[in-house]
């Protein structure tokens, strides 16, 4: 019984840092990556990540890719005339000295043709690729629908 | 005489640039539908998750809160629904005042995919509707809403479908109240509600 707890902390800690873990390449910062439970696999999974720019020179995110998605790409929500759409972003600029969210309303990667249904709980690696700083992989959380997002205690940062 | 010349010149400038100030200020109100438009009840015929048809008759005597959206849809659409599924929650009991309503405006591959999980998963009080085309653009006339379908091979099967993300509060008496736009908080809905009750 005294395992089972230790085993389910653990598993908690583990996954409450997945999201919360700082990657850096180069000038640039990558955390708080995670994504939502999907119902069933065949609709597409979202991808939500902060990336902080810490150099002198601007950067771009332009792609992304994980062995959770067959076809992940970067799009972003638009709101123009009342009307939401859903381009496909080709870039994210990731400007010198500033920080770009990718988070509901916004930038997204969407997570198409999903090798399995996305369960609250799980993390996968997704790894994106950046202009010039090259590519770093994060860990993404599974969160439930109604997330708004990691619960990280730098979240405030 | 040149001078006259000029003057009706000036003239027919100015009357030119009125009209076309008349006729944009005249587009833009036509756009600006739901925040100002007089009262008007909007209507609907849809099949539901089961194929019974529905209609917005059945629903007087409730609040109906009306999202239209796609089940393919990774942002805009389960951010909406799960602020609903919280609004749903935190009524407690006034909740039976309330039915929220999922408007498939891409019914063929909702179907397809299963309308009745995919509401669920928020809130088994959200029920989902998917009728024809026909009967689809009729109720998006009918709410004064916007959506379109658009070619994307960035997206699955190839396209994605454009629309407008508001919610929209109907009155027990069939009459349009208002729309939240996208983002509008939760806690934002419930309060409006209960002022209403």
């Amino acid at each position: 019984m005294k395992q089972l707890f230790l085993a389910a902390t653990l598993s908690l800690t583990a996954s409450a840092a997945f999201a919360c873990e700082t990657v850096t390449v180069g000038d640039l910062s990558v955390a708080h990556g995670w994504s939502k439970v999907t119902i069933g696999a065949g609709r597409p999974g979202v991808f939500y990540v902060s990336i902080s720019n810490a150099g002198a020179t601007d950067d771009a995110l332009v792609g992304i890719s994980t062995p959770a998605a067959g076809m992940p790409m970067l799009h972003e929500t638009v709101l123009k005339d009342g009307v939401a759409s859903m381009p496909h972003a080709m870039s994210i600029p990731v400007p010198a000295g500033q920080s770009v969210q990718l988070s509901p309303g916004g930038y997204h990667g969407m997570l198409m043709g999903l090798t399995a249904a996305l369960k609250e709980g799980d993390s996968f690696p997704v790894t994106l690729s950046f202009e010039k700083a090259g590519e770093v992989t994060v860990n993404v959380e599974v969160l439930s629908l109604r997330a708004e997002g990691p619960d990280c205690a730098d979240a405030e940062q | 005489m040149r001078l006259r010349r000029l003057q009706i010149g000036l003239w027919i400038a100015a009357i030119a640039a009125m009209i076309i100030f008349a006729g944009t200020r005249w587009a833009i109100q036509g756009e600006g539908v739901a925040e100002t438009s007089p009262a008007f009840t909007p209507v609907f015929t849809l099949a539901d998750e089961e194929g019974r048809i529905r209609t917005s008759a059945e629903f007087r005597g409730k609040f109906l809160l009306v999202f239209f959206g796609f089940t393919n849809c990774p942002d805009v659409c389960p951010t909406t629904l799960s602020d609903v599924a919280q609004v749903m929650d935190d009524l407690g009991a006034d909740a039976e005042k309330v039915q929220s309503l999922f408007v498939s405006i891409d019914p063929e591959r909702d179907r397809r995919l299963g309308l009745a999980a995919y509401t669920a998963a928020f809130h088994p009080a959200i029920l989902g509707l998917a009728g024809t085309e026909t009967e689809t653009q009729a109720a998006a006339d009918s709410f004064k809403i916007f959506y379109e379908r658009e070619n994307d091979a960035a997206s699955p099967d190839a396209y994605s479908m454009a629309h407008s993300p508001g919610l929209f509060l109907i009155g027990p008496d069939g009459e349009w109240l208002r729309q939240f736009t996208y983002g509008t908080p939760a806690a934002d809905i419930l309060s409006d509600l209960q002022t209403r009750f």
